[in-house]
């Protein structure tokens, strides 16, 4: 073998092996990641995505920095015992405002792609308060110091600029009024009163469909806005955003 | 002589402070985010960095200003202090990582005694980042710089570059580290597996990988052997690689120049595309051609006999670094990512298996006329023994990257038992066999001061990775089962729940196979600190002479086929 003769060349010049090295590992990564960035049929054209509200993205923020993803996948496999235990099979579509992604790799609590609205907020919060108060064979960790926690959201303007900047639709109203929305929703009787119309607006205009936003006080404690107010908003929205109504699942553009 | 020797110490001068004057500037980049962050985490973070730059920066002025006439970069040695740190730190954040492992198994088997309402830092979805980095990092990372700096020094036949460089890599290593694994406790993440660490921490590493880099092509290029040794290919297409995939996968805007928080530049599919290609390459460039660098050097040096075939580690080499980095769609089989990506994955994931065999047969394979040494030399077994696992474990993940076996296994036990495997197996395994070679032949002792306590560290450890692989095994495939089973009627039969409390017993062996595995490393440390110290076996080996003198397992190994 003739060619493996020629491999001395790279064993005496250690720029030739490093720039081998280099080309070689880089081929397999932009054949599979480049096509996705700009394939059209990489997500599906779907009716009801918006971005996240304020409260909702700090919620969001919470599961990251608590590592929900560490045991609870976001991703409902399109197969028969995943859709009737956890809903419709999940889209590209639904997490293409999500930096990151948390589809997870492991369940060892169950998928919480389609957890909106399957139970009440007040189960979410008791359940996340002590999780074996309510189910005895939980090995879930214990959160109820999210209860106690005032939501911090003092960089909530520049956290949906950042978004932004990086392809997520949020309006210049949104941004100035993330605060204001942001209240609207956890409180929307008192401090949020002035806001509500105009997130309702907002985020359903984004959506395309009335009713798209939650508002009220999650946690039980309507004097402040705490963590648990967050982390719930947000449970209680996931997978609840597109139309399946108007999705053709058979549709060839839908196929991939 | 006289010139040579001021010559070198003004070049050793320079490169002392070249480095402290870089980490002095990150230190007084970290004090103006410390006095000007809202975000108490990023202070805690800032001023922890602030505190090891200083300590650092003192240490190395304390040190220096200790030199006199000497010069601490004496091209006729090798740098063997800093191999020695190393060791050291290998075997410490090793027995923390392992710790933090048996504590979170305990946390899934007992939820009311290992959990603490009031001490959310302490939950599992904090702890478990910690664990994961604590070993691949931490411990992998340091045995990875341990190893590599003693090999490219010996396999060159010169000291390793740079003067005052390496050093700047091993205690920046360790910074990353320690901000790391801090930030995890105070919820400092950015959800990406195995790449948690937020945007500043990614910088700073990214300047601590780059030197690393440079110090290990440095080092080649002073090289006095005309051929690069196996060994080095494999440790140069790990820290390339790795650079490449870290850059990319932390690709990432902080929402405030002051603050933790940081926006993932890809979202969604491409999200998730791109940290399972760096996930599964993170195991394939640095939890396997790293460690198969280890094995190149330290299995043929250890049993005195030539790598079995050049022409198999030129093959080899060459198709598992083109074919590993296809892998990674193999992680997100069924999921929303376009199916010809999956398949594409899938494919290279089972053509993956041959490569991986390829490096396996190399490395027992040069064992050949010395087999009585598995009897004989437990660190030798312990060496060939975790090519065994790395070849049962390079053989299951071909089997569970294919589409149906995945619908089963993806989301269980499974994946953790098969983890596991290669982790404690192959990974820690190869780990330990390098470090009971390094530690006596760099205290220059003829043995180590037990041999028997090899002995059961080597069977402790194994009864507790087969407890740990099998209590997965039974665990993964019965909930996978369990999840599509359908009753009679034609309903699901069982809820969520029951699937987890049928975990328990599971559970329970394997947090025993964990504690097992953990108090094996604790005998290993016991032993190799009592080997440095001289005591037992551990005597005085004669003073060798010139170090270049002696020839050391270079090229001629694999040329010499």
């Amino acid at each position: 073998m003739s060619i493996l003769n020629k491999h001395g060349l790279l064993e005496r010049h250690s720029l030739l092996l490093t720039i081998g090295i280099l080309v070689v590992v880089s081929i397999g990564g932009l054949i599979q990641m480049a096509p996705l960035a700009y394939m059209d049929n990489t997500i599906e054209k779907v009716d009801g995505m918006r971005p996240y509200t304020p409260l909702e993205l700090m919620g969001r923020d919470i599961y990251v920095r608590e590592g929900c993803y560490v045991c609870h996948s976001q991703m409902v496999r399109p197969l028969r015992d995943e859709v009737e235990r956890y809903g419709h099979y999940s889209l590209a579509a639904e997490s293409m405002y999500d930096h990151p992604f948390q589809w997870g790799s492991k369940r060892t609590g169950p998928d919480l792609a389609r957890v909106g609205g399957k139970y009440s907020a007040e189960w979410q919060v008791d359940h996340l308060k002590d999780p074996r108060a309510l189910v005895p064979e939980s090995v879930m960790p214990p959160y109820a110091f999210l209860a106690e926690k005032k939501l911090n959201f003092d960089r909530i303007e520049d956290r949906l600029r950042t978004e932004r900047m990086l392809g997520v639709p949020y309006t210049d109203e949104m941004i100035e009024n993330a605060e204001g929305h942001l209240y609207a929703q956890a409180d929307p009787d008192e401090k949020g009163y002035d806001y509500l119309d105009g997130l309702l607006e907002q985020y359903d205009g984004a959506s395309g469909r009335e009713g798209s936003v939650e508002f009220r006080d999650y946690d039980g404690d309507p004097r402040r806005v705490t963590e648990m107010d967050a982390i719930v908003a947000y449970l209680q929205m996931t997978g609840t955003l597109v139309d399946f109504s108007t999705y053709e699942a058979d549709d060839l553009s839908n196929r991939r | 002589m006289m010139i040579s020797r001021t010559n070198s110490s003004n070049a050793s001068g320079g490169s002392i402070a070249s480095v402290s004057a870089l980490v002095a500037i990150f230190g007084v980049l970290a004090l103006i985010i410390a006095g000007r962050t809202i975000d108490h985490a990023m202070g805690i973070q800032a001023m922890t960095f602030i505190a090891l730059a200083t300590a650092f920066l003192v240490g190395t002025g304390m040190w220096a200003g200790n030199l006199l006439d000497r010069n601490p970069f004496d091209e006729s040695r090798y740098e063997d202090t800093l191999v020695k740190f190393g060791v050291f730190a290998s075997m410490f954040w090793g027995i923390a990582g392992l710790l933090v492992g048996v504590i979170i198994a305990l946390q899934l088997t007992f939820p009311n005694v290992f959990y603490f309402p009031e001490l959310g830092w302490t939950n599992f979805g904090r702890l478990r980042p910690l664990h994961t980095s604590a070993v691949i990092f931490a411990f992998g990372g340091n045995v990875l710089l341990a190893t590599s700096f003693y090999v490219v020094q010996r396999t060159c036949r010169t000291r390793i570059a740079g003067g005052m460089w390496p050093w700047f890599v091993f205690w920046g290593y360790q910074i990353f580290i320690v901000l790391a694994a801090t930030g995890y406790l105070m919820g400092v993440t950015q959800s990406k597996e195995y790449a948690e660490p937020e945007w500043y921490v990614d910088l700073w590493l990214t300047i601590v990988w780059v030197a690393y880099l440079l110090v290990f092509l440095g080092t080649l290029w002073k090289r006095k052997e005309p051929h690069i040794y196996v060994a080095n290919w494999f440790y140069l297409s790990f820290i390339v690689t790795i650079a490449m995939l870290h850059i990319v996968n932390n690709l990432s805007i902080p929402v405030s120049l002051t603050g933790t928080k940081s926006v993932q530049v890809f979202s969604g599919v491409q999200d998730a595309m791109t940290q399972w290609w760096y996930g599964h390459n993170a195991v394939g460039f640095f939890l396997t051609t790293g460690f198969l660098a280890i094995m190149y050097y330290f299995i043929p040096k250890r049993v005195n006999r030539p790598v079995y075939s050049y022409r198999l580690s030129i093959v080899h080499f060459w198709s598992l670094i083109f074919i590993y980095i296809w892998a990674g769609p193999h992680h997100l089989h069924y999921t929303a990512l376009p199916q010809w990506a999956q398949t594409l994955g899938m494919t290279f994931s089972i053509m993956l298996w041959m490569p991986s065999w390829g490096g396996m047969i190399n490395g027992v394979m040069t064992l050949s006329g010395a087999w009585d040494k598995l009897r004989t030399d437990p660190v030798v077994r312990m060496m060939v023994v975790s090519l065994a696992f790395y070849g049962m474990a390079t053989f299951e993940g071909p089997l569970m990257s294919v589409r149906a076996v995945n619908s089963l296994s993806h989301y269980t036990e499974w994946g953790i038992g098969h983890v596991h495997s290669g982790a404690l197996g192959w990974v820690g395994y190869i780990s330990f066999g390098a470090l009971y070679c390094l530690v006596p032949w760099l205290y220059k002792k003829k043995a180590l001061f037990s041999k028997s306590l090899v002995e059961w560290h080597f069977w402790i450890s194994t009864i507790g990775i087969l407890f740990y692989m099998i209590s997965m095994w039974f665990a993964g495939i019965m909930e996978g089962l369990m999840w599509r089973a359908y009753n009679e009627y034609g309903f699901l039969e069982y809820s969520f729940v029951e699937t987890v409390e049928a975990k328990h017993i599971s559970y329970m062996i394997r947090a025993l196979g964990g504690g097992l595995y953990f108090s094996g490393a604790l005998i290993m440390a016991y032993n190799l600190v009592r080997t440095a110290l001289g005591h037992g076996a551990a005597e005085p080996v004669e003073a060798k002479p010139d170090p270049y003198a002696t020839p050391e397992p270079r090229a001629t190994l694999v040329l010499a086929e």
